[in-house]
């Protein structure tokens, strides 16, 4: 079997499970946000269950319109308040000490190796990087697991993909992934799960792993995963809040389709309006001017990605036709970056430092694009009026790219400032 | 169950943006959403659809974000079901639990055009071409995905395991 196979057969109960099976299995943790927990609450109360299945493995956290932005996105920030005082839930995270969910998670050891986690948040699958069968799923499918503690589930076929070789110089996880879905499209990996392997996976930090599980999803993915090794136990060591299982993939497991690239042939790369599969190296798109750069969210909020991006910006200005948006995903990382002088390094250079929020990423507030405006960003999707108006573009790419891009007003490589 | 209709056509890659954008989505009351539902794809799409209409797509229908308001936005505009060649598979597990008819027809993708009459024998995954007189199939829906329509959805069908327990 699979890594996803086994977590799945050992969560349902079974020796054994196959694609295409359907399956009810226990989860380890269910999550929801501000935007999809109301829904969840609303259907929660319509089973009449008498309470959640367990309190400590609930976690709602208000980051998409949070701080709230209106007064419509307080009333929906006070529900899940509201509920997790009712039902003494454990894991409710107030502004001010809540983050991007996807970053905090993990950060917080609440999601270990060999867990089965869902979350009405399509980008759940994040916490494959950890060895973890994790899947975004409805509100609906929240509510019924958190009367019930399981979900129902099609096993996935498997795909798996081998990067073999050295990342070249600023290339990283984003790039990885990015490729990937300009490789297979963004309906490649459809109700399929996504395994990462080779040499440059294994010499990946968890940051760039976390970065890549959580877009697949934009392939059209179930579950993003990668088994676990020696960075994954040195990541979850001290931080896993639970006992933890490291599953691996059998020798025999079976793949519905290998792919494998060479490292050295991947370039920094791009994702073009309005699709992230949409792909371009970054070198051939200097001539694209950018009115707002974003780095932040669950994809590349992280505080690897703040040191990138500071290490491009220190010493030099956004310039005078961009803005520059730094929003670090969690308090702990925010407070890292203060530390370490990587947010006066952003001040320096004339860009805003946030408070913890998805923010911009999915149009909600803290960086709205007008008609006609033109962003590059770290954040995972360039749908149409992703960021704000229906006329309005993103660009995806990773933090280095993005911040080289706020120096010279338009798409550039980290050598192109350096 | 037969449906009937007019239809809508989209084409390949309908993201949940394109459904239901996040700057709406302050809200969850199914009527506020059903005033923004496929705004981002056609921005005159909510003033001209009508109850009962049905919505044709191509493939990987719903990609993008898991927001069960994008399945609540097109039902409570009073679109009957989605067909689509193939959908995202966040959205066909909302579609099914809140109770949106959605079938899988590549053929129907392709053939049918924008404002056709169609006519679909739900049970049977029959999609009938009344203006074109032609006729399609669907993919059978799975048994546990029928198991769930006929409990009305995912909350109903655990209400009975939550009582039963």
């Amino acid at each position: 079997m699979t890594i996803t196979e086994k977590i799945l057969a050992a969560h349902a109960g079974k020796e054994k499970v196959s694609p295409g099976e359907l399956i009810n299995a226990r989860v380890d943790l269910v999550l929801a946000n501000d935007i999809t927990a109301p829904i969840s609450i609303r259907e929660f109360r319509k089973i009449g269950a008498k309470d959640v299945f367990d309190r400590d493995r609930i976690a709602l956290i208000p980051d998409h319109f949070a701080p709230q932005k209106d007064i419509q996105a307080a009333e929906q920030c006070r529900m899940l308040r509201d509920f997790s005082r009712e039902y003494d839930l454990g894991l409710y995270f107030e502004v001010g000490r809540m983050g991007v969910e996807h970053a905090l998670l993990p950060e917080q050891g609440l999601v270990v190796p060999g867990d089965l986690v869902i979350g009405a948040d399509s980008h759940t699958c994040t916490y494959g990087a950890l060895g973890a069968f994790s899947t975004g799923v409805g509100s609906t499918d929240v509510a019924s697991a958190m009367a019930t503690g399981e979900c129902w589930f099609r096993v996935p076929e498997t795909m798996k993909f081998i990067y073999y070789g050295k990342l070249n110089r600023w290339v990283s996880g984003k790039d990885l992934i990015l490729h990937t879905i300009g490789d297979i499209g963004v309906d490649g990996a459809l109700y399929r799960a996504m395994e990462f392997e080779g040499e440059a996976i294994s010499s990946l930090p968890m940051a760039g792993r976390l970065t890549m599980c959580n877009m697949a999803i934009e392939a059209g993915g179930k579950n993003g995963i990668i088994v676990p090794d020696v960075v994954t136990e040195e990541y979850v060591t001290g931080r896993a809040k639970r006992e933890y299982t490291l599953y691996t993939s059998d020798n025999d497991a079976s793949y519905v389709d290998v792919r494998e690239y060479d490292c050295s042939r991947i370039p920094l790369t791009v994702s073009c309006p309005h699709l992230p599969s949409n792909t371009r190296p970054a070198e051939e798109l200097s001539s694209i001017a950018i009115d707002q750069v974003v780095v932040g969210s669950c994809t590349n909020g992280r505080i690897e990605d703040m040191r990138e991006a500071a290490e491009i910006i220190k010493g030099r200005k956004v310039s005078s036709n961009t803005r520059m948006i730094v929003i670090p995903a969690t308090q702990q990382i925010y407070l890292e970056a203060v530390r370490e002088g990587l947010a006066e390094i952003f001040v320096e250079a004339g860009a805003v430092f946030s408070t913890p929020t998805c923010g911009p990423c999915l149009g909600g507030h803290m960086g709205i694009l007008a008609k006609g405006e033109r962003a590059i960003a770290t954040t995972n999707r360039n749908f149409v009026g992703r960021m704000g108006h229906p006329e309005s573009e993103v660009y995806l790419s990773n933090p280095a790219v993005a911040a080289a891009s706020a120096v010279l007003g338009r798409i550039a490589t980290p050598g192109e400032v350096q | 169950m037969k449906l009937k209709g007019r239809t809508w056509k989209f084409g390949d890659n309908i993201d949940t943006d394109a459904i239901i954008p996040a700057r709406y989505l302050n809200t969850s009351d199914p009527a506020e959403l059903a005033k923004h539902v496929m705004e981002d794809a056609d921005r005159d799409f909510p003033s001209k659809v009508k109850e009962g209409d049905l919505i044709i797509a191509e493939a990987n229908f719903g990609c993008g974000s898991s927001r069960e308001h994008a399945p609540i936005a097109i039902k409570a505009a009073g679109i009957q079901a989605v067909v689509a060649k193939s959908f995202a598979r966040i959205f066909y597990r909302n579609a099914f639990n809140i109770g949106l008819p959605i079938f899988e027809s590549e053929e129907a993708a392709k053939k049918i055009s924008e404002g056709d009459e169609i006519e679909i024998d739900a049970s049977r995954g029959i999609i009938r071409n009344l203006s074109k007189k032609e006729e399609y199939r669907a993919k059978p829906i799975p048994p546990f995905m029928r198991e769930l329509i006929s409990a009305g959805g995912l909350i109903e069908w655990t209400k009975k395991r939550v009582r039963a327990s």
